[in-house]
């Protein structure tokens, strides 16, 4: 078997993989304990408590609720007010279990969003580099002419609405991981760093101009927390195809890099 | 094909590692948080952010400055609402007519300045945004009196290497305090404001006097200084971290980020 395998990842793919995949656990986990300082967001320059926040997680005392412009969502034991590991009352926007300390701690927090931040943003300017180089975005990464016909995209999306995938296929991502993919990489990922960087007050005199690209501070603040929303739905998503796909030869091979062979057709009609 | 079964199974591990992969990084991450070795690291961290921004920025590079049109409608009150220590209210009672600044430490002329000079002496007017660590930001128009001037009638030594505040307001016993290094002392934008908004600085932003250090985060921005002290050291005063939330809170003594 073992002489059959298929190189699917290459070595650079697989280590950014998995640094990235630590990385952005603890930025998420840490950023929803900064979150949890000030849990509402603002468009524009400025924003407080005494200013309109789009969004707002806070609680009654009693329940806890999500406000999103004037339509309220009642998210008692989740978000607002939760149960501790102590089983006491928590009236905190993100509950303990999803934080980075568990309990309220600023300083720590920043702490471990800071350092891991240099990792995020070193591994990820390595990973373009390496993958502009070696061919990797070349070779997976970039999307052809004959990919963006809506009638290959539609045939796409019926095939994953089947849950029919080509696990097996070495080297190719189907029209949807392309793009998925290719929004998070070049999209998502680099927002996170900018919009970071804008809300920083010694970068905003280094770099006026990036502050200016966001609109004012409060705004790559929400900016921030809506790209790590739909980064966090990437990875739930993403989870999911790898169980549904073949998690073993999944996993195994953005470990070892290799894939055992196609048994079937692709659906995509390329014989692989 | 795979039936239902083996999806429902997989499901079902599927949300299993997840939950029991969420205990295990939060009690992992609580326990290295609590190791002093690991907390060397992220601080290791802390420091190169330090060297990066201050290596990155020119030394006199201006925080964005916005119109009057952008000023808060309502700028938030934060920390202590006024200053506690007896001196402090006894100059509130007399509306600062006999306060004065104590200027001392590392310099040649140790200094006691009185709110009057310190308002007849040049002053700068900027627009703005101060920053909370805690993630909001409030804008308002801040009228001072540049420190660097200060310091050079003061006559700072060439070994001070921080600028300390002492403040009038505390939380519990502890006394209110920040510290910067001398390229902010020096900046142009680093005031002793005594106006804001157009009028005499509010009791509850900090009167008489509050530090406006507009590259770094709203924490160090001290209200109701009475002492500026230059130093070498900042070991030697209180926790020793340089200011109050740096050593209650752990927070960073440079809050450029």
């Amino acid at each position: 078997m073992a002489n059959n395998m298929a190189q699917r990842h290459k070595a650079t793919t697989r280590i950014w993989h998995w640094l990235n995949a630590i990385a952005l656990t603890v930025l998420l986990m840490s950023g929803l304990m900064i979150f949890n300082a000030h849990p509402r967001l603002y468009w524009g320059e400025y924003g407080s408590r005494e200013d309109h926040a789009w969004l707002e997680i806070d609680d009654t005392r009693t329940t806890g609720f999500v406000k999103i412009g004037s339509t309220t969502l009642e998210t008692t034991g989740v978000l607002g007010l939760s149960l501790g590991a102590d089983d006491k009352v928590r009236r905190v926007a993100f509950p303990g279990w999803a934080t980075i300390p568990t309990r309220y701690n600023l300083g720590a927090a920043r702490r471990w969003h800071f350092a891991f931040a240099w990792l995020f943003a070193l591994g990820l300017t390595g990973f373009m580099a390496a993958s502009l180089l070696n061919g990797h975005i070349r070779q997976h990464l970039h999307i052809r002419r004959a990919e963006w016909a809506p009638k290959h995209i539609w045939r796409d999306v019926k095939n994953h609405a089947r849950l029919r995938f080509d696990a097996h296929n070495a080297g190719t991502y189907n029209i949807l991981q392309k793009f998925s993919y290719v929004g998070v990489i070049f999209i998502l990922l680099p927002l996170m760093i900018f919009t970071g960087l804008a809300m920083s007050p010694a970068m905003n005199a280094t770099l006026p101009w990036l502050h200016d690209i966001f609109a004012g501070r409060q705004s790559a603040r929400s900016i921030h927390f809506i790209c790590a929303a739909l980064l966090s739905i990437f990875v739930l998503v993403h989870l999911v195809m790898v169980f549904l796909s073949g998690p073993i030869n999944g996993i195994r091979s953005m470990i070892t890099g290799k894939v055992a062979p196609a048994r079937h057709v692709n659906v995509t009609g390329v014989t692989s | 094909m795979k039936d239902d079964r083996d999806i429902i199974g997989r499901r079902a591990l599927l949300r299993g590692a997840t939950l029991g992969g969420s205990a295990l990084i939060l009690s992992g991450c609580d326990a290295l948080n609590e190791s002093d070795m690991f907390r060397s690291v992220l601080r290791t961290a802390e420091t190169l952010n330090q060297t990066v921004h201050r290596g990155l920025m020119d030394r006199a590079a201006l925080a964005p400055e916005f119109p009057a049109s952008d000023i808060s409608p309502v700028f938030k009150t934060n920390g202590s609402l006024t200053g506690t220590s007896a001196e402090y209210l006894a100059h509130l009672d007399t509306k600062f007519a006999d306060w004065t600044l104590r200027i001392d430490g590392m310099v040649a002329n140790p200094m006691d300045v009185s709110l009057e000079t310190l308002r007849a002496m040049p002053s700068r007017t900027q627009i703005t945004r101060h920053d909370c660590v805690e993630g909001w930001s409030a804008i308002a128009k801040w009228q001072g009196t540049p420190l660097r001037l200060l310091l050079q009638q003061a006559g700072l030594s060439a070994r001070a290497k921080y600028i300390v505040f002492h403040c009038a307001d505390s939380y519990g016993a502890q006394p209110y305090y920040e510290s910067i290094d001398l390229i902010d002392a020096f900046h142009p934008q680093t005031i002793l404001a005594w106006g804001m908004n157009g009028e005499m600085l509010p009791v509850k932003y900090g009167a008489p006097v509050r530090l406006r250090v507009e590259r770094q985060l709203g924490y160090k921005h001290a209200k109701y200084v009475m002492r500026i002290e230059a130093t070498d050291d900042l070991t030697k005063f209180h926790g020793g971290k340089g200011g109050y939330w740096e050593d209650v809170g752990d927070y960073e003594w440079y809050a450029g980020i």
